[in-house]
């Protein structure tokens, strides 16, 4: 038990008489990478937003850090380690990369309530630490995130998980929109923080890229995890095959 | 934003890779092009006035007074545009967080009546003063921190309103602000039944005199650009103008910025009150009617964007000195007053089209 990182006991979600997520049940442990795939609307986003607190569950259990917890909203979740990379970034595009990554949680020099003065000199430090740490390039930090790339304000979401000491980063398409070239150094990112140990759920329509980074592949279907497979135990054509529903997948989970 | 922060860490360690960047086509400051349209405009003046009048705008052209420049004309331009200046200073932060305050010319036309009845002498003449509201009670001849105390009070009270208005019932700040702009000007009329207060105490008149607004104007506006520079309060109204739901998620409380943002607005209004009925000797309830557009185009003109998230208390400052060359440059060159108006309003629509223009040609650069 103690090196599971995140555990989720029959989860679900109705959305009034949807049912979106049905008893999920999952396992993430230390270190570990775990691709979520399945067609859309299988429940993959719907699972993601209730363990970051996004909304509130209907049924079931979430352990978080050996803990049982019941996150009031994303912003407690993120207090928890949990730290997310939304589909849609969440990023102020007037503001400088550092800070995007310190938004809400500001280092400061004088505590002045509000007015509290801020500390840029250690925010840019600790900024240039954190996109050494995870390799991200960012040509100029003064730079607003509205003259930069699709790419590179990905790299500065991702960043900004990385920045604070977190337990778990959760990542949703993080490449959807990128071209090649910045998919790639996306991928580069993602492979830094697996030799760093960070465990990572990544939510992903590209079977390539999850088989390229990934330990452990779970499918969703039609609001249940039909699938939850290592890497080496499957292939490509196998996942389609839970992901289409061709194979349904309840005796191998009941194996497993 | 700053073209001289090139960091050589930046430059070098994150500098390689695949994504490249030009440092060259980095937009320089908004205020920069702003500041030029200021040198631009001054110099225009400075050329009609020389050919058609055979007189200079700026500089010192009479025999019997000293200096390079014509330092009474500089003085009028930034001494009239100062008291609408302090507007557009809290103006300016509302619009960097994305939204509108319509109440600040009524806030001025309220509070001018209030605080200025509370800074009224006793005697008038060596009558007793027929102006003074509460000289039954025996308030005259306050300290000069009473009415102040007062005007801020009010000020305070009118922003708060607004601020939770728009914090809490989540209405748009265009409807909360212009209930407030109607009720406070209901108000300034109501306060003496629509007769001017006149006859303040000396220490009050004081705080309005010679070139006094003009270093109200210019502290609070240096306090300001700092504030909204260097401390989480600024950091926070650009993120919340920027992309609110970003915000949120990043665990910013935006209803109390909010409120926060519209309370100080409400106080700088009030202090221009003072100033504006301290400068004048006299309270009206018509007082500052207008002056919370004056304001908003002395905002859109230094370059903050009306959209939230761009702009600074420098751009509006010069953006305020546009506005009282125009109007001095106007007097200087004899024409109508008329056409004064005519051409701030053309000036205003130009400033958002060209700002409009710059960010739709830097997005399809990027």
């Amino acid at each position: 038990m103690s090196d599971i990182v995140l555990k989720t006991e029959n989860l679900t979600k109705h959305y009034g008489g949807v049912h979106a997520l049905q008893e999920a049940n999952f396992e993430l442990r230390k270190g570990e990478h775990v691709a979520i795939m399945g067609d859309n609307g299988a429940g993959k986003s719907t699972f993601v937003r209730q363990i970051t607190g996004v909304e509130q569950r209907t049924d079931g259990k979430i352990w978080f850090d050996g803990k049982e917890v019941n996150f009031a909203g994303p912003i407690e979740a993120r207090e928890a380690g949990i730290e997310t990379v939304f589909q849609n970034l969440a990023l102020a595009d007037d503001l400088d990369v550092p800070s995007n990554l310190f938004l809400g949680r500001e280092k400061v020099l004088f505590n002045l309530g509000p007015f509290s003065i801020l500390d840029r000199k250690a925010m840019r430090k600790a900024t240039e630490a954190a996109l050494v740490r995870t390799a991200v390039k960012i040509p100029n930090l003064s730079s607003t995130i509205r003259h930069m790339s699709g790419g590179q304000r990905q790299c500065v979401a991702i960043a900004r998980t990385a920045t604070f000491a977190s337990k778990l980063i959760i990542m949703d398409e993080p490449t959807a929109a990128l071209g090649v070239q910045e998919t790639a150094q996306v991928e580069n990112i993602i492979r830094t923080l697996k030799e760093n140990g960070e465990p990572l759920i990544l939510v992903s329509h590209n079977m390539r890229q999850v088989f390229d980074l990934v330990d452990r592949i779970v499918v969703f279907r039609r609001g249940r995890i039909v699938a939850n497979l290592r890497k080496q135990d499957t292939d490509g054509n196998d996942i389609v095959a839970y992901i289409t529903g061709a194979k349904t997948g309840q005796a191998e989970l009941q194996a497993a | 934003m700053r073209p001289t922060e090139e960091d050589d860490v930046s430059q070098t360690s994150h500098g390689i890779g695949g994504l490249s960047y030009d440092a060259k086509k980095r937009p320089w400051p908004a205020e920069f092009n702003v500041f030029l349209a200021l040198v631009i405009l001054v110099a225009a003046f400075e050329l009609v006035g020389r050919v058609f009048l055979g007189d200079s705008f700026l500089f010192n052209t009479r025999e019997n007074v000293s200096g390079l420049f014509n330092e009474q004309r500089l003085q009028i331009i930034i001494l009239q545009v100062s008291i609408v200046g302090i507007i557009a200073i809290g103006v300016t932060q509302v619009i960097i967080c994305g939204g509108i305050d319509l109440s600040s010319g009524s806030i001025v036309g309220a509070t001018a009546m209030i605080a200025m009845s509370f800074a009224q002498v006793a005697t008038v003449n060596g009558n007793p003063n027929p102006k003074a509201m509460f000289i039954a009670y025996g308030w005259t001849d306050l300290p000069v921190i009473v009415p102040l105390l007062v005007a801020i009070g009010c000020g305070l009270i009118a922003g708060l309103i607004n601020g939770l208005l728009i914090a809490f019932t989540r209405i748009p700040p265009f409807i909360a602000t212009l209930g407030m702009m109607v009720t406070a000007r209901g108000i300034a009329k109501w306060w003496s039944k629509g007769q001017p207060i006149s006859f303040p105490t000396d220490s009050f008149a004081a705080i309005g005199k010679g070139l006094m607004p003009v270093v109200i104007f210019i502290s609070l506006a240096i306090l300001f650009q700092l504030i909204l520079t260097y401390t989480k309060y600024g950091k926070h109204c650009y993120a919340i103008g920027s992309n609110e739901d970003a915000a949120r998620m990043s665990g910013i409380k935006i209803a109390n910025h909010k409120v926060l943002v519209y309370a100080i607005a409400g106080i700088l209004a009030s202090i221009a009150a003072v100033v504006l009925s301290s400068k004048n000797l006299t309270a009206q309830a018509g007082m500052g009617v207008m002056y919370e557009l004056d304001a908003i185009a002395m905002a859109v003109i230094g370059g903050v964007s009306l959209s939230g998230g761009r702009g600074s208390i420098i751009g509006t400052v010069i953006g305020s000195l546009i506005f009282g060359v125009i109007i001095s440059g106007f007097t200087f060159l004899r024409l109508d007053a008329y056409y004064q108006e005519m051409v701030k309003g053309v000036i205003i629509v130009g400033a958002v089209v060209l700002d409009q223009w710059r960010q739709r040609r830097r997005a399809i650069g990027a």
